[in-house]
């Protein structure tokens, strides 16, 4: 068993490699000056000004985001532009956004970890940080889009003296376990990973503040051999419960559509379509994240050309697998021969949110066949830039099916329109201001990259030791 | 039965002691008082003397703090006990308003039969321009909630319309005027009739010369009598009619062809073939409620088979904007309004009517001609030719003569005196009046009710020249157009909260009685015309029997002994019917050599073909603007059109086509930005947003009468805009010569339903008698879709017990929408204004559809009432994740309000889209007025809640109370004994609103149900059954009876 550990498996596996495949690290750290680098962004180096401007204005967007919830409890989502037909709107479309976001984390973490992708060690842990923060930000949706926020209880199991429970035939009543389960385990797969950075962290602290913080943090973390076989194992296990949720979690939410009988939602599609949407849109976002952070922070040694050229492939195939989404739909429609399902297709395409529906073909299908040529999976630039069209197309994506699906549905007599007010828009750019100044206290606090994964991935972790005589990679 | 209501007139204890100690003061000042200007009554030395302490005393006296109002200090105080008492007001449910000052006693006894929480319904009668519909009122502890049509009466037969529905809002309304005002200052009601008693004194002398009543048409015996005795009084005082919708142009008409003035009543039931030429005659009074069912009751058909027999009548209408008569028209010909006389001379003369030949005809109007006047001509004595009441007077002759030559006289329309007390031609009137204060002859005007100052044509002036009138008194509900230029305004009260009296189409008198004691302390008309004249203080139910038990009524009270009068009065009010006071038939000669004289004098001439007509119609909703601050109206949509909270300017695709102009929709909800033109005519004009009619006539430009008020109120002040503006006293209705300029200016437009074609979907099915009789189109046009029984894993619910069901008759529905108003009222639905609508969040829990189908120019035009459908698979239920919405044992789809989170699922997933969802604080939990306005049985909504129509549930629980109390045989229903439910005991709100018996309700487990035998008709579909949600409302495909001589054209 213990030979079995995932670090020995990485390992193994960076010997595979191709000789051509440009490493993972780039040559010359020792596991000194790697745990220098990445601790010292915490620890020593001062703090940018640059992180204060991003700091400053994603906490003002936090209280844009604040005071548009202030203003909704007190007066009602009449403030929004939802109505009859169009009951859902910006909530939900932003709901399922940041879900789609949260899901990379997970798939990177686990998924990869169990399929021996070594490359993911770079950008698993701020990727996971990225989950927790995205699925914060999902969570407020739901509850806020509800009519009487303060009953949002009503919807979990608890015995209660009205003897009452869920109606367990409702999607959202399978939502909210999907997503509160996927909080769990991914804050649990976050934090059990960061342990033993954390005892490093609390180690190499030069203030009583850290060491006091980053030791409770680490509980008492020592590196031991029983710690580290304990450790693997927990992770693995964490790494097994996480796999089935990152396409549990989105088919879920696909059945909150693909369960009710409106055209252009009710479709059988839906479940896969939205799990590939949703890595399809979690690695957008990772990579929007990562390429301005090893700019920055000057990670580019440990984020290298190959992990974006990996992520750029991984866009491409799942972008292939949304637009074959967008195809089987249109197929479908024209195929059954349902005038409700053949009338949403085409609206789609020519009726009011004509523009948005192209939008989102442009940035979701075109823009990633850029991805096919070596020069654009390369450049940090222009994987940034389909990245952020991706995001883009994928908040598209949701909001022509939540919209333009109900806005006209079966009788043309209650046919409406939908557009966001301006709360809408400060409810949804607040939380982006969140999760930016979530991920921001993120990268000042707490190591971004997972030290001592990475140490496992220099060559020196295969010899066992260092050639300049460093004790051991453990801290 | 009648109400034990006390009459609220102040009545002032005799001066005591303090004020006659200061005689000797009084008399002191008596000797230095200044000469009265003419002849001026004084009731005591010590007013004569004037001295402050009599009228502090005469202050004190009188209700309303009213010299408090002068001081500044007072004042304040005076508004804080204001506000007090509005707010003690919304407590005491029992009396809200002030106690009358007659008697006050414990509610030891309870008044009779009234049972604490168990409401009671009394008759009386609601008028429209004068002519009554009668009603039944519910009653709650005191309070009117609901209306109900009184099935006793000749003109409602069980049925009211919008307005009568929404009536009850208007009581309550916080806006109504509360207090006597003397020049923006509130007074007294002693210190009023102190100052008109005055100023009719000065007239006395004069016999009158200077005293001018203007009215309402006036229906009313006991009012009649009034301002006759005080006509009688003042023998050169003039008493003047208005009426902004009025029947000028039928009178005008009668004169022509029988040279007195006469009314013609119809009988629908008799007329297997009518004409309606610009009539309204489903949807407008007088009459159209009992002319709806009766025109309903000859299209039902219940099968193929029976159809044979049963013929089913066949209407034409000819009209330029369409209406909801033009709706059920089997064939409908749009005609600009200026072009019908020309089609109804020429129709005449193809009748055999001796007019001059040639009247120009419109080339599509002219190929109808010949099959018309065929048909008309094949079904002698039972068809019917209506003149709209806008048409000009030749027209009305015109009817009267093809009546007449088609032997329909006596058959299907008979003449009677006219409804109205000394009938006059209302515009006519108007404008002897307004000559008079031109000239200064008018010294004392009394406005008692009405609005002219609002609704007067504009080259009457009427708001300039009422300033020439010295002493202006204004009665009436609201501080309106008219009160804010008068002297004087006086606090009406409604007609829920006084005695009065009124006549039906027919002439049927109803006594109306008083629900509640006036709210506000208004005085009713009567009141204020007794405290002018010789019995300053009796009270409104004594002037009201004094007219009845006098000589001077024609009603059959007059005959009786004294012993017995009490036995008729108790049955008159009880019954809300005066029996035996319909008019008789009346014998009438056609003067067809006057009318073809005439014809002859005023050839129809063919419209100008490039100038563009103007067309005056009274709006669906707020009729003539009277309406204006009632929410419940002003959110109701419009038949045809669904537009809310304001009038537009309606014209054909072509004409907007041709203009340059349009709508478009906007961003959000179901908003409509319109393009805003000017209209220009007849030297005046008027900015307006445009509205595309499919359907109405080319070249014609119809604008809404009763919006624009500038002094309505909370609701309705700034709504819409002023088609009086522009309205001419010498072409009312409409003329050519209109000029039309863009303005570039947009507006936006609140409309429920922007979207009127089917899109292939077989949403409303129709199909032609001639189809459906040969069986070549069981219902409709459907396809086979109705999947109602699939298979399943789990059984079938049984419902032992009842199983409710809705079927509604498309056929019959005119798209009046009072069950719409009905089901607001009844339910206590809240109005959420113009922004909200356009944001598409009406909260309307039933609402009519209109869908056309076939060319724009001239399409068929359907409408659907679409209550909840209470599916069996209900998709809402299985989405909702907290359970709120579910399923009774009895089939009903239940919404639990205190259960609701608001996920808004259940809407989503609904395919009817009738769910309503409250997105912000909608309900009024504040007005303290209004709260006495909602039904006790329904569940007020609180913002962030789900609600849909429910069946009515409450109704149906208490006739299952009614049931289980009265013990009745129960019956065995699968093996569970019930008491029985009788079908036809539970009416949903809106059935039993509905003027043509559209919509019927019952337990669909009993075969023999009014709603099963419904359901079995092979016209019975479902609405998206093939999504098999199996809706429990069902429809019945529409029936259609078209000309085959004019289906070939």
């Amino acid at each position: 068993m213990a030979q079995e550990t995932p670090q020995t498996k990485m390992h193994g596996a960076a010997g595979r490699t191709p000789p051509d495949t440009p490493p993972v690290i780039t040559p010359g750290y020792t596991f000194g000056s790697m745990t220098d680098k990445v601790s010292s962004i915490v620890l020593t180096r001062p703090t940018s000004a640059r992180w204060y401007i991003g700091f400053a204005i994603a906490s003002s967007l936090f209280l844009v985001l604040a005071v548009s919830i202030g203003y909704l409890l007190a007066v009602g989502v009449g403030i929004w532009g939802v109505n009859i037909p169009v009951a859902w709107g910006f909530a939900i479309t932003n709901f399922v956004w940041w879900i789609g976001i949260g899901h990379a984390g997970t798939l990177i973490s686990a998924i990869l970890l169990l399929l021996h992708q070594e490359w993911r060690t770079s950008i698993n842990r701020f990727a996971e940080a990225m989950t927790i923060f995205a699925v914060a930000c999902a969570g407020l949706f739901p509850l806020l889009h509800l009519g009487r926020p303060w009953f949002f209880f009503y919807l979990l199991p608890y015995p209660n003296t009205m003897g009452l429970w869920p109606q367990f035939r409702s999607p959202l009543v399978w939502d909210v376990f999907a997503v509160f389960t996927y909080l769990t385990v991914s804050l649990l797969f976050w934090y059990a990973g960061m342990i033993p950075d954390l005892a490093t962290l609390r180690d190499r602290s030069q203030r009583r503040a850290g060491r006091v913080v980053y030791g409770i943090l680490a509980m008492g973390w020592r590196g031991s051999a029983r710690h580290w076989r304990r450790y693997e194992m927990a992770y693995l296990l964490l790494a097994g419960l996480a796999t089935p949720l990152v396409v549990s979690v989105h088919t879920v939410v696909s059945f909150d559509f693909a369960v009710a009988q409106l055209p252009g939602w009710h479709s059988t599609i839906f479940p896969p379509y939205f799990v590939a949407g949703a890595i399809f849109s979690g690695f957008a976002m990772v990579l929007t994240l990562a390429i301005p952070l090893r700019a920055l922070y000057g990670l580019e040694d440990f984020i290298t050309t190959r992990h974006l050229q990996n992520m750029g492939k991984i866009m491409l195939t799942t972008g292939f697998m949304v637009s074959y989404g967008y195809m089987i739909e249109a197929f479908m429609a024209w195929y059954s021969d349902n005038r409700f399902e053949q009338y949403v297709q085409l609206n789609r395409a020519l009726g009011p949110y004509w523009p948005m529906y192209w939008s989102l073909i442009a940035c979701n299908v075109l823009a990633p066949q850029l991805l096919w040529f070596k020069r654009m999976r390369t450049s940090a630039l222009a994987l940034f830039i389909v990245a952020i069209l991706v995001n883009v197309g994928m908040w598209l994506e949701r909001y022509v099916i939540v919209v333009t699906s109900l806005h006209r549905d079966f009788l043309p007599s209650s046919w409406g329109m939908y557009s966001g007010t301006i709360w809408d828009w400060a409810t949804f750019i607040g939380s982006i201001g969140m999760f930016v100044m979530l991920f921001l206290l993120f990268i000042r606090f707490l190591p971004m990259i997972a030290i001592f994964e990475m140490r496992s991935l220099l060559p020196q972790a295969e010899l066992g030791t260092e050639p300049r005589g460093e004790a051991k990679p453990c801290p | 039965m009648s109400k034990p209501e006390a009459a609220h007139d102040p009545r002032p204890a005799a001066v005591d002691g303090t004020g006659g100690s200061r005689a000797a003061a009084a008399l002191q000042r008596l000797v230095g008082a200044a000469p009265c200007q003419g002849r001026e009554y004084w009731r005591t030395l010590e007013e004569l003397a004037d001295s402050a302490a009599f009228r502090e005393l005469v202050e004190r006296e009188f209700p309303a703090q009213a010299s408090e109002w002068a001081d500044p200090v007072a004042r304040r105080e005076f508004l804080v006990l204001m506000g007090a008492s509005l707010a003690l007001a919304g407590f005491g449910g029992c009396s809200p308003a002030p106690a009358p000052p007659q008697k006050i006693v414990p509610y030891v006894r309870p008044p009779e039969q009234g049972v604490p929480g168990k409401p009671l319904f009394f008759a009386t009668a609601m008028t429209l321009g004068g002519v009554a519909s009668g009603i039944l009122v519910e009653s709650h502890t005191g309070r009117p909630t609901k209306i109900e049509g009184n099935p006793d009466h000749p003109a409602s037969l069980g049925a009211t319309d919008r307005f009568a529905q929404a009536s009850v809002l208007g009581l309550y309304d916080p806006d109504r005027s509360q207090s006597v005002v003397y020049r923006g200052r509130v007074r007294s009601w002693g210190d009023a009739v102190v100052a008109l008693r005055g100023a009719l004194a000065d007239q006395r002398g004069k016999r009158g010369a200077g005293l001018r009543v203007v009215t309402e048409t006036v229906t009313s015996p006991t009012l009649a009598r009034q301002i006759g005795a005080l006509l009688d009084a003042y023998p050169e005082a003039k008493w003047h009619q208005y009426e902004p919708v009025g029947r000028a142009m039928a009178r005008r008409g009668a004169l022509l062809a029988f040279d007195r003035d006469v009314h013609a009543v119809y009988r629908m039931e008799n007329a297997e073939r009518i004409l309606s030429l610009g009539a309204d005659f489903l949807d407008c009074g007088p009459g159209q409620l009992r002319y709806a069912r009766e025109f309903a009751d000859r299209r039902r058909v219940s099968s193929a088979a029976d159809s044979a027999a049963h013929a089913m009548n066949r209407l034409y209408v000819v009209e330029s904007a369409p209406t909801g008569t033009g709706a059920k028209a089997d064939h409908r010909l749009p005609l600009r309004a200026g072009a019908i006389r020309g089609f109804a001379q020429a129709l005449a003369e193809q009748l055999g009517v001796s007019v001059a030949a040639g009247a120009a005809v419109p080339e599509h109007a002219a190929r109808w001609l010949g099959p018309l006047a065929r048909d008309l001509e094949e079904h002698r004595g039972r068809c019917l030719v209506i003149p709209g009441r806008a048409q000009p007077a030749v027209v009305h002759a015109l009817a009267h003569a093809m009546n007449q030559t088609l032997g329909g006289v006596g058959a299907t329309v008979y003449y009677t005196r006219p409804v109205p007390e000394r009938a006059v031609d209302e515009i006519e009137s108007l404008r002897e009046l307004v000559a008079d204060m031109d000239q200064g002859r008018v010294e004392l005007l009394l406005i008692l009710g009405g609005n002219p100052a609002f609704s007067a044509p504009a080259d009457f002036e009427f708001a300039a020249r009422l300033g020439r009138v010295p002493l202006r008194v204004h009665l009436g509900l609201y501080v309106d157009e008219t009160a804010r230029l008068c002297d004087w305004h006086i606090p009406e009260t409604h007609y829920l909260e006084a005695w009065s009296d009124a006549r039906a189409y027919d002439g049927t008198a109803t006594i109306q009685q008083p629900l509640i004691a006036p709210l506000y302390g208004g005085k009713s008309v009567h009141e204020l015309l007794a405290a002018l004249g010789d019995s300053p203080e009796r009270p409104g139910d004594e002037l009201v029997r004094g007219t009845w038990r006098g000589s001077w009524a024609d009603g059959p009270g007059s005959a009786l002994p004294e012993s017995e009068f009490e036995a008729f009065w108790k049955k008159s009010l009880h019954d809300g019917v005066v029996a035996g006071t319909a008019f008789p038939p009346l014998e009438v000669t056609l003067r067809g050599a006057a009318l073809a004289a005439e014809l002859a004098r005023d050839p129809a001439a063919a419209p100008p073909a490039d100038s563009l007509e103007i067309v005056f119609e009274p709006d669906a909703t707020v009729y003539d603007g009277r309406f204006a601050n009632n929410g419940w109206l002003q959110e109701l949509p419009k038949p045809i059109t669904k537009l809310t909270w304001d009038n537009a300017a309606l014209m054909s695709p072509a004409t907007a086509a041709e203009l340059g102009v349009g709508y478009e929709p906007g961003s959000i909800g179901s908003v409509a930005w319109s393009d805003v033109i000017e209209l220009e005519y007849g030297g005046r004009s008027l900015r307006a947003p445009v509205w595309v009619v499919p359907g109405h006539a080319d070249g014609s430009i119809t604008l809404h009468l009763g919006y624009g008020r500038s002094a309505a109120g909370h609701v309705g002040t700034g709504a819409g805009f002023n088609a009086y503006a522009i309205r001419s006293s010498e072409q009312p209705w409409f003329e050519s010569g209109l000029s039309v300029r863009k303005t570039g200016e947009r507006y936006p437009l609140a409309c429920t339903q922007l979207h009127h074609l089917m899109h292939g979907r077989d949403l409303v099915r129709s199909a032609t008698m001639a189809e459906y009789t040969a069986g070549s189109a069981a219902p409709g046009r459907a396809r086979a879709e109705q999947p109602l029984e699939t298979p399943s894993l789990y059984p079938a619910y049984e419902y032992p017990r009842y199983r409710w069901g809705m079927a509604i008759d498309l056929t019959s529905c005119t798209g009046c929408s009072a069950c719409i108003v009905a089901c607001q009222a009844e339910n206590n639905i809240p109005i959420v204004g113009k922004d909200q609508v356009s944001r598409g969040r009406e909260m309307h829990w039933l609402r009519v559809d209109s869908y056309y189908a076939g060319a724009p120019d001239n399409p068929e035009i359907y409408f659907q009432p679409v209550p909840c459908m209470h599916c069996e698979n209900a998709p809402c239920e299985l989405v909702c994740p907290v359970a709120a919405t579910v399923h009774s044992d009895e089939g009903l789809n239940d919404m639990i309000y205190n259960r609701c989170v608001g996920t808004r699922y259940c809407s989503n997933n609904c395919p009817y889209k009738v769910r309503r969802f409250n997105f912000l604080q909608y309900a009024d939990y504040k007005t303290p007025s209004l709260k006495l306005l909602y039904n006790p049985d329904v569940s007020v909504r609180s913002r962030g809640v789900m609600e849909k129509c429910t069946y009515c549930v409450q109704r149906i629980n208490d006739a299952r109370m009614r049931a289980e109390k009265d013990n009745r045989a129960k019956v065995e229903r699968d093996g569970t004994w019930l008491p029985p439910i009788y079908d036809g005991e539970v009416l949903t709100a809106c059935q039993a609103a509905c003027p043509t018996q559209a919509i019927v309700f019952g337990d669909m487990n009993d075969p023999a149900s009014a709603v099963a035998r419904m359901k079995s008709q092979p016209l019975n579909y479902g609405l998206l059954a093939e999504l098999n949600t199996r809706p429990r409302t069902t429809y019945l495909a529409a029936l259609r009876n078209p000309n085959p001589e004019i289906e070939r054209l």
